[in-house]
C-alpha cells in the first residue's frame, strides 16, 4: 500500500503491535508452521488463554447436561443471592431464573456468535481482499473505495442500524457483525496478496500455466494466512463484545439468553442485586481475555521479528 | 515550499480524495433508509392515528415516495445539501436540530475520554518500555490486555456499584446536579465546572479504559522502536542521564505514531459512547441513538450514522494534516 494512503482507510485497527506479522516463505511453510506451533505452546500466557477458553467451551457444551430445561424458565424464589441455596449455586434473578443456567447457556450464544460472525467476516474479507489485490486496476480501485466507505462508518453504530432494520435474531446478528468486520480482513489480505503476487514462486506457478483461481487458492492465500490468523482470534473477541453490547441494549435475540441481555436485565437491580450484573460480565471478560491472550501468543509465534522486544 | 502552503495543498488533496467516500456513505445511508421498515407516509399515518389507503397514496405522492429510486436519491441528496435529515415524529422536531442538541455532549465526553486514554496510556507505555522484558513490563502488559477485554458498559455499571452505590462518592448518571450542587439554584463559574466534572469522571473512565490499553501498547512499541536509532546511542554516549534521553530523544519521536492514531480511533469511540451514554443517561448522540432504536425511529438512527461517519472523515482529514505538520518528510505532492 502506498505511504500516502487515504486516512479513511485506517479506521478501527486491531491492537497495535499485533498487526503486520511477517508472512512465511513458501519453501519453509511446513517447518515454519511447526516452529510457530512450538513457539506458541512454549508461551505461558498463550497457554493460559487456551485453558481459559477451553473452560468456557466446556461450560457451554455441558449446559444441556446440567440444565436441560429452558434457561428462561422460572425455577425458584426470585433474587436469591449466590451461595444461599445448593440447588441454585449462583442464585436467581428477579424472575426466579437460575443464574448459573443462564451463564452456561449464554456461553453457547456468545461463542456461537463470536465464531460464526468471524467466519462470515473472514470469508467476505478474504474474497474481496484477494480479488482486489490479485486483479489490481479498476476493480482494485473500486473495492478499496468500498473498504474505505465501510471503515469510515463507526462500526458499532452501523451494527445497531443493521440489526434494528433486520430484526434481532442470532442469524441477523451474526450477519451484521460479519458485515461490519470484513473490511479489516479485506485490507489485510489485499496488502498481503499484492506483496506476494510478484514473488518468484507465484511467477513460476503462472509460468507453469496454472489458472488464476489455483494460483490464488494454492499459492498466494496459504502464505498470506499468518496475519489473518492473528487478526481472526482478535475478531472473535470483538464479535463477542459486540454481541454483548447489542443484547445489553435490548437488540439481542429475544428467544435466547445471552450474557449481554443478562447484564441488561440485571442493570435494573444494580443497587440491590449487583451480582446479576457482575457475574455475566466477568464471564465476558474471561472469554475475551482468553481470546486476546491467544491472539498475542499467535502473533509472537508467527512473527519472529518481535521476539527481540519481549 | 513554505509550511502553510504545503499544509494547504496537503489538506486540499486529501479533502478531494474524501469526496467519493462521503458520497458512498450518503448512498449507503439512503439504501439503509430504503430497507428500513415503513416510510415517512407510514410514520405520519401512525402519528395521526388513522389513514385510508387513499390518504397514504396521496401522502406518498406529495413526498415523492412513489417516484423511482434514483429520483428519490436525488431528492435525498438535495435535502442533505440543505442540511435536512428528515423529521422525527417522536420528538416532534427536525432530526438535524435534535442531533445538533446532542452533539456537544458526546464531543465533550469523547474528548475527555480520549485525552485521559492518551495520557494514561502513554505513562503505562513509558513504564513498559523502560522495563521491557522484566516483571513491571509483563504485569502492565497483562493489565493492558485485561483493559482491552472489558466491555465498556459493564465496567461502567461496576464503577457505579463501587463509587456511587457503595462509597457514594460520585453520581451514577446525568450530567449536572439539578438545581445546582448546593441545592440553591444553578451554580456558576468554578462550582458549576466542578459539578460537571464529578458527573464526567465515571463515563469518561469507562469509555477510556479500552483505549488506555491500545495507547499503552502502541506507545511501548513506538518507544522501543525509537530507542534503536543512532541518535539515541549518540545521546547515551554523550553521557546524558537515562531520563533525559527518554524524554528528549526517544519520547518525542515516538509521539508521532501515537498522536496520529488518536483521530483514527474516533469512530470506535463514537460506537463506545453509544453504550456508555446509555449506562450513565448522558445526554449525547449515543443515548439519542439508543432512544431511536427503542422507538424504531430510523430517520434519527440514520441521521446519527451519517453524521458520525462524516465526523470520522473530518477527524481523519485533520489528523492527516497534523501528521504532515509534525513530520515535514511527508510530501505534499
Amino acid at each position: 500500500m502506498p505511504k500516502t494512503s487515504s486516512p479513511a482507510l485506517a479506521a478501527a485497527p486491531p491492537l497495535p503491535a499485533t498487526a503486520n506479522p511477517a508472512a512465511g516463505t513458501p519453501a519453509a511453510a511446513p517447518r515454519y508452521g511447526r516452529r510457530a506451533l512450538r513457539a506458541f505452546l512454549r508461551n505461558p500466557t498463550a497457554i493460559a488463554g487456551l485453558v481459559l477458553l477451553a473452560l468456557v467451551m466446556l461450560g457451554a457444551s455441558l449446559a444441556p447436561l446440567f440444565y436441560p430445561d429452558d434457561p428462561l424458565g422460572m425455577v425458584g424464589r426470585p433474587l436469591l443471592w449466590p451461595g444461599r441455596q445448593w440447588s441454585h449455586p449462583l442464585g436467581t434473578d428477579s424472575l426466579g431464573r437460575d443464574v448459573a443456567a443462564g451463564l452456561m447457556h449464554g456461553a453457547r450464544i456468545s461463542l456461537l456468535v463470536g465464531f460464526a460472525a468471524t467466519c462470515v467476516g473472514l470469508s467476505l474479507g478474504i474474497l474481496v481482499g484477494a480479488v482486489a489485490g490479485y486483479r489490481g486496476g479498476w476493480l482494485d480501485d473500486a473495492l478499496v473505495r468500498l473498504i474505505e466507505i465501510f471503515q469510515a462508518v463507526p462500526s458499532f453504530i452501523l451494527l445497531v442500524v443493521l440489526v434494528a432494520i433486520a430484526q434481532p435474531s442470532v442469524a441477523t446478528i451474526v450477519g451484521a457483525i460479519g458485515i461490519v468486520t470484513w473490511p479489516t480482513i479485506a485490507r489485510l489480505v489485499r496488502a498481503e496478496v499484492r506483496a506476494l503476487r510478484s514473488k518468484d514462486f507465484v511467477v513460476a506457478a503462472r509460468g507453469m500455466g496454472y489458472g488464476h483461481g489455483r494460483i490464488i487458492l494454492r499459492e498466494i492465500l496459504p502464505n498470506a494466512m499468518p496475519p489473518v490468523i492473528v487478526t481472526s482470534s482478535v475478531m472473535v473477541a470483538s464479535a463477542i463484545l459486540m454481541e454483548a453490547a447489542l443484547s445489553f441494549m435490548g437488540l439481542g435475540d429475544p428467544n435466547t439468553v445471552s450474557w449481554g441481555s443478562m447484564i441488561g436485565a440485571g442493570r435494573e437491580l444494580l443497587r440491590t442485586a449487583w451480582y446479576l450484573t457482575a457475574l455475566p460480565g466477568l464471564l465476558i471478560v474471561v472469554t475475551v481475555l482468553a481470546l486476546n491472550l491467544i491472539g498475542d501468543g499467535l502473533n509472537d509465534a508467527l512473527n519472529p521479528r518481535l521476539e527481540k522486544d519481549s | 515550499m513554505t509550511t502553510p502552503g504545503r499544509l494547504t495543498r496537503r489538506f486540499l488533496r486529501t479533502a478531494l480524495q474524501a469526496i467519493p467516500t462521503v458520497l458512498g456513505i450518503v448512498i449507503l445511508n439512503f439504501l439503509l433508509l430504503q430497507l428500513a421498515p415503513g416510510d415517512a407516509a407510514d410514520v405520519m399515518a401512525a402519528e395521526s392515528g388513522t389513514a385510508t389507503e387513499e390518504t397514504l397514496a396521496a401522502l406518498r405522492a406529495r413526498f415523492g415516495l412513489d417516484q423511482p429510486l434514483l429520483l428519490q436519491l436525488l431528492g435525498y441528496l438535495s435535502n442533505l445539501a440543505h442540511f435536512s435529515l428528515g423529521y422525527s415524529p417522536r420528538y416532534n422536531m427536525p432530526v438535524a436540530e435534535l442531533i445538533g442538541q446532542r452533539l456537544p455532549g458526546t464531543l465533550l465526553l469523547m474528548a475527555t475520554a480520549l485525552a485521559l486514554a492518551f495520557v494514561v496510556g502513554l505513562l503505562l507505555g513509558l513504564v513498559m518500555a523502560a522495563t521491557a522484558g522484566r516483571w513491571p513490563d509483563r504485569v502492565v502488559s497483562v493489565l493492558a490486555l485485561l483493559f482491552y477485554s472489558i466491555p465498556g458498559f459493564w465496567i461502567g455499571l461496576m464503577l457505579i456499584v463501587l463509587f456511587s452505590v457503595t462509597l457514594g462518592w460520585l453520581p451514577s448518571g446525568g450530567y449536572q446536579t439539578i438545581g445546582g450542587p448546593s441545592g440553591g439554584g444553578p451554580a456558576e463559574g468554578l462550582a458549576a465546572l466542578l459539578d460537571r466534572l464529578r458527573y464526567m469522571v465515571l463515563p469518561a473512565t469507562s469509555l477510556a479504559l479500552f483505549y488506555v490499553a491500545i495507547y499503552a501498547r502502541l506507545a511501548r512499541a513506538a518507544l522501543l522502536e525509537a530507542q534503536t536509532h543512532d541518535y539515541v546511542r549518540t545521546a547515551r554516549a554523550k553521557g546524558l542521564p537515562a531520563w533525559t534521553v527518554m524524554t528528549r530523544h526517544v519520547l518525542r519521536n515516538a509521539l508521532l505514531p501515537v498522536t496520529t492514531m488518536a483521530g483514527i480511533h474516533l469512530g470506535g469511540i463514537l460506537g463506545g459512547a453509544v453504550v456508555v451514554e446509555t449506562v450513565y443517561s448522558w445526554p449525547g448522540l449515543g443515548r439519542l441513538a439508543y432512544e431511536a432504536v427503542m422507538a424504531r425511529d430510523f430517520s434519527i438512527l440514520l441521521g446519527v450514522l451519517l453524521l458520525s461517519s462524516l465526523l470520522v472523515i473530518a477527524a481523519n482529514l485533520l489528523v492527516d494534516v497534523l501528521q504532515a505538520w509534525l513530520d515535514p518528510r511527508i510530501e505534499a505532492s
